[in-house]
């Protein structure tokens, strides 16, 4: 399971001459952590972390903050077509995101957004999985809260904010590791909605570092490793809330 | 006579109290809709809207540029007679009758070792969870070096032990299945966290009777276990076969996109891809995406059909 990772670190630190080592050396003969700072010198890694940093906070905040709101009013509040609703935001979760790709680009073009953040950020922030996977884990927060916090003259918003909100923080942590990984990991989406080396997130940046340095895998896989460490570090710091939220949400009826 | 008028009095009241009821639940249906009103205006703009737009686009011929010409079902019989699309769905299909299986057999097999309380339990949850926190980029690139096959680690590996060295990507024979493996690896983490979460709702006191009982370990494994997770089994079914069906990114990085090369390794997503945003064919390519779509919905119709018969819901 781990090999391929210990052969990316091993590779990282390898100088060009070494990696086409044959036999190979599992432990590098000298080490060479200069590899991390090349890659940030020959392409601007800086540009594309801080592309992507942007686009995942921008996409997860709004989102859990988007869906939240919606799940709570499906769980919790009474009002028309509520079902019909529901209904057509699930069928959602049935269109594969190629089907969608087309036409969005023709409405972020419209719009002038090709190549700029929003395309990268707006389409993301809303999502059906996001509403349906909160509202079943609001589902099971005890009715008896919001009826207390009524009482004592709560707003809806009031219950929300107050009530609701911090008793679904195993849920709303889920969400939002699934959809940080989604948003930092993602390539098709930015591959076809940007073009500009400006607007490049690091899953374009490092797939077009394998067509500069095809061949100088100590530089690919440093690029790699970083663009990859930010999101094990959020996973070992969350990962009992993950598995919490999941379990106590829809998952497992 | 008389008893009319206390009909109506109470009409009047029970209208009053309707109106007042009705007043409380207008305040409360506007709040509600409020709180959906951004979301859903999102998907009906950026999801809805789009895939009726796709399905109205695969009956047209269009670069992108210039206005749509309808054109009928020619894309669908055009695409039906390619080889290269006839191919594409053969990949496909196989990409997802190996993977899906693998990856949940051993998620299964992997979730029941990790749920138990033994120290470093987080170290090991985090270890199988690594690839599928990795960029799939990364996983491609990391993976191709792996299988290269003069430097790569495993065919060094196999020369050691004087096994044959395939040359994993390039032979059109087991190309697929040297992705497919790089693709379970990947995916496996995702299905074992879900399964552990699964897993961790099995109430303990079904042990406790079956133990009593007398039963062994494997009895215990078929007769409890497994039966109390196949909601959990059908979910990871669903989701992994959905996403096995849209394959698209670790091929695109570990053999790129202007390759004789690709042909034993194109799926559906590939031809999306290249028909829209390489060739400037939006019609053909919504018509694939949406021959994807429908294939898609009827997998998952079927599934759901055919849950009955072996998932089980507590009641």
């Amino acid at each position: 399971m781990i090999i391929p990772f210990l052969w990316m670190i091993s590779t990282s630190f390898k100088s060009y001459g070494d990696s086409m080592q044959v036999p190979p050396d599992i432990i590098p003969k000298e080490w060479h952590p200069e590899n991390y700072s090349k890659v940030f010198e020959s392409v601007d890694f800086f540009k594309y972390y801080l592309n992507t940093i942007i686009v995942t906070v921008g996409r997860t905040l709004s989102q859990l903050l988007l869906c939240s709101l919606a799940a709570f009013a499906f769980a919790r509040m009474k009002f028309p077509f509520k079902n019909v609703i529901f209904i057509a935001i699930l069928s959602v979760l049935m269109v594969p995101p190629q089907v969608i790709l087309i036409p969005n680009y023709a409405i972020l073009a419209k719009l002038g957004w090709i190549d700029t953040f929003y395309a990268l950020i707006v389409p993301g922030i809303f999502s059906a999985f996001g509403v349906f996977l909160l509202r079943q884990f609001f589902m099971g927060i005890p009715k008896e809260l919001d009826e207390a916090a009524i009482i004592d003259g709560c707003s809806w918003w009031g219950i929300y904010w107050r009530v609701l909100l911090p008793n679904a923080t195993p849920a709303l942590i889920a969400l939002g590791i699934f959809t940080a990984l989604a948003s930092w990991n993602d390539f098709l989406w930015p591959l076809i909605m940007t073009n500009s080396e400006n607007m490049r997130v690091l899953s374009i940046g490092i797939a077009s570092f394998q067509g500069q340095y095809s061949t100088n895998y100590p530089l690919l896989m440093a690029g790699a490793l970083l663009s990859t460490i930010p999101m094990i570090i959020l996973f070992i710091f969350l990962q009992k809330h993950l598995i919490a939220g999941i379990s106590l949400s829809g998952v497992r009826k | 006579m008389g008893g009319f008028s206390t009909t109506i009095g109470k009409n009047k009241q029970n209208i009053v109290v309707v109106e007042r009821k009705k007043k409380k639940l207008d305040k409360e249906a506007i709040i509600a809709l409020l709180f959906i009103a951004p979301t859903f205006l999102g998907l009906l703009v950026f999801y809805m809207l789009p895939a009726i737009a796709s399905f109205g686009l695969s009956f047209t011929s269009w670069d992108g540029i210039t206005t749509p010409v309808f054109v009928g079902l020619e894309n669908i019989n055009t695409l039906l007679q390619d080889p290269t699309f006839q191919r594409s769905i053969i990949n496909t299909i196989v990409f997802t009758i190996v993977s899906v299986p693998l990856s949940v057999v051993i998620a299964t097999l992997v979730s029941l070792l990790l749920n138990q309380k033994i120290k470093g339990m987080v170290f090991y949850r985090t270890l199988y969870f690594l690839p599928v926190v990795t960029m799939p980029v990364a996983v491609g690139m990391v993976w191709k070096w792996l299988y290269n096959t003069e430097y790569g680690l495993i065919n060094y590996i196999l020369s050691v032990f004087h096994l044959p060295q395939p040359s994993w990507l390039f032979n059109p024979n087991i190309a697929l299945f040297s992705v497919i493996l790089v693709y379970v690896w990947m995916t496996v983490g995702n299905n074992v966290i879900l399964l552990l979460a699964g897993l961790q709702g099995v109430s303990q006191s079904y042990y406790e009777a079956a133990q009593i009982d007398g039963a062994s370990k494997l009895k215990q494994f078929f007769n409890i276990t497994l039966p109390l997770i196949t909601p959990t089994l059908f979910f990871v079914f669903i989701t992994s076969m959905i996403s096995s069906l849209q394959m698209f990114d670790l091929i695109f990085v570990m053999i790129g996109d202007n390759n004789a090369l690709l042909d034993p390794l194109r799926t559906i997503v590939f031809g999306v891809y290249e028909s829209g945003f390489k060739y400037s064919q939006m019609g053909i390519a919504s018509a694939q995406a949406f021959l994807l779509f429908i294939a898609i919905l009827a997998i998952t119709i079927v599934q759901f059909i055919f849950q009955k018969k072996w998932v089980h819901y507590d009641s």
